[in-house]
């Protein structure tokens, strides 16, 4: 088991969204400000590391035919969990995720990882691969609200930094509106796959030089 | 319950706020089974059959959980709801109408993870509309995914066969950016929104 290569592919190499193309939904949907971001970035964490363990644990029981159904109760379980923590402690972030937050359930990164990971693997082995691709989604969440808030709004860090307000960077006045509309959602997600696809590309192409 | 308001729900689900393009619920099957118009037709149809179907069922559901007070149950009972149904849709399909079964293939049980269906339940529930309003926003929903689908798979399949793009934006890069300039195009509907 090594915890360092499990990050290092949760992070760049097989990281869930800019790689492996999942959960794509909320990457575009909620990224509008930094709190947004970060907020549904560690729900997912959480639930994704939670997900992991006990499917995990239950991988022997678990028949093979049912497995999707199961995999689907035990997720939505804790979803529901998370959904009603955040109503309660964090009314704010759970109004501006709305829907988002439910949907957790059919994210396909935590199906995905449970039918991939934890379901062929031991606990503590499913649970680090769960806090890796974890902080993999949230960094590609925290980097698409960065660039759309900045590009959009000019602002840095709302909702989080300066009492909630942000720091303004340039006058919100001169922000393109259409990089916190849909539009940009897609352009900025297209922008970082392919500074993905081109640093991978790259990469390969080194070490095939180097040998 | 008038028409002028069905109108307004159905013309607000297929443009204004169309699932794909301004809810951004259901991306996932719609960049993976948008490489070919047949399946994309065939997905597309899927969809609006098992939403108007799901939209249907939940709202029974939520009747029923709330009447014993068991609402904050609702995510995990949809959830389960929709495979179900996918489940028995699927078998009912295989025993019936074969050939529509056929050519549905594997993307039949993909649905149950599709964030559409789960998402017009939840946004039925939220909006809290009535039982024709649900079905009503379900089947047009599922008609907006279709159109969106059938849409961008005509993009794709011309613009792989044809276009010459940088390297590093080959293959999802590009696709994403071209379904952003749908996207930007669906934008021009928003000013339909007269009737709210």
């Amino acid at each position: 088991m090594n915890f360092k290569n499990q990050l290092k592919e949760g992070i760049i190499t097989q990281n869930p969204v800019l790689v492996q193309q999942l959960g794509l939904c909320s990457t575009m949907a909620i990224t509008t400000s930094l709190f947004n971001g970060i907020g549904m970035g560690i729900s997912v964490l959480i639930i994704l590391t939670c997900s992991n363990i006990v499917i995990s644990l239950l991988r022997k029981v678990i028949p093979n035919q049912i497995r999707i159904a199961a995999f689907i109760v035990v997720i939505a379980a804790f979803v529901t969990m998370v959904d009603l923590l955040l109503k309660a402690f964090l009314p704010d972030l759970s109004n501006s995720l709305g829907v988002f937050i439910p949907l957790i359930v059919v994210n396909c990164i935590i199906l995905g990882r449970a039918e991939a990971f934890s379901y062929k693997n031991g606990v503590v082995a499913s649970a680090v691969d769960g806090i890796c691709q974890g902080i993999g989604y949230t960094l590609v969440l925290i980097a698409m609200c960065v660039i759309r808030e900045f590009l959009g709004a000019g602002s840095f860090g709302g909702g989080v930094l300066n009492g909630g307000a942000g720091i303004q960077i340039f006058p919100a006045d001169y922000g393109a509106l259409m990089m916190i509309m849909p539009f940009g959602g897609f352009i900025t997600l297209a922008a970082l796959f392919a500074l993905v696809q081109w640093a991978l590309k790259r990469g390969d192409n080194n070490k095939k030089e180097e040998k | 319950m008038d028409l002028t308001e069905i109108f307004s729900i159905s013309l607000g689900a297929i443009l204004v706020q169309n699932f794909i393009f301004s809810q951004f619920l259901g991306l996932c099957p719609f960049m993976g089974v948008s490489t070919k118009m047949d399946t994309a037709v065939g997905m597309g149809i899927a969809v609006t059959f098992v939403m108007g179907v799901a939209s249907a069922v939940c709202y029974g559901v939520d009747l029923l959980l709330v009447n014993f007070g068991l609402e904050y149950m609702q995510t995990v009972a949809y959830i389960l709801v929709i495979a179900s149904l996918v489940q028995f849709i699927e078998m009912f399909m295989k025993k019936t109408m074969h050939s529509l079964y056929e050519a549905l293939g594997i993307y039949l049980p993909l649905i149950t993870t599709n964030c559409a269906v789960l998402g017009v339940a939840l946004l039925n529930t939220q909006n809290g509309y009535s039982f024709i309003e649900s079905v009503v926003y379900g089947v047009t929903g599922g008609i907006g995914f279709l159109l969106a689908i059938v849409l961008f798979a005509s993009v794709r399949e011309r613009m792989d066969a044809t276009s010459d793009c940088p390297k590093a934006f080959e293959g999802f890069p590009i696709a994403l950016m071209s379904a952003g300039l749908i996207a930007l195009a669906f934008m021009g509907f928003s000013g339909l929104d007269v009737f709210k």
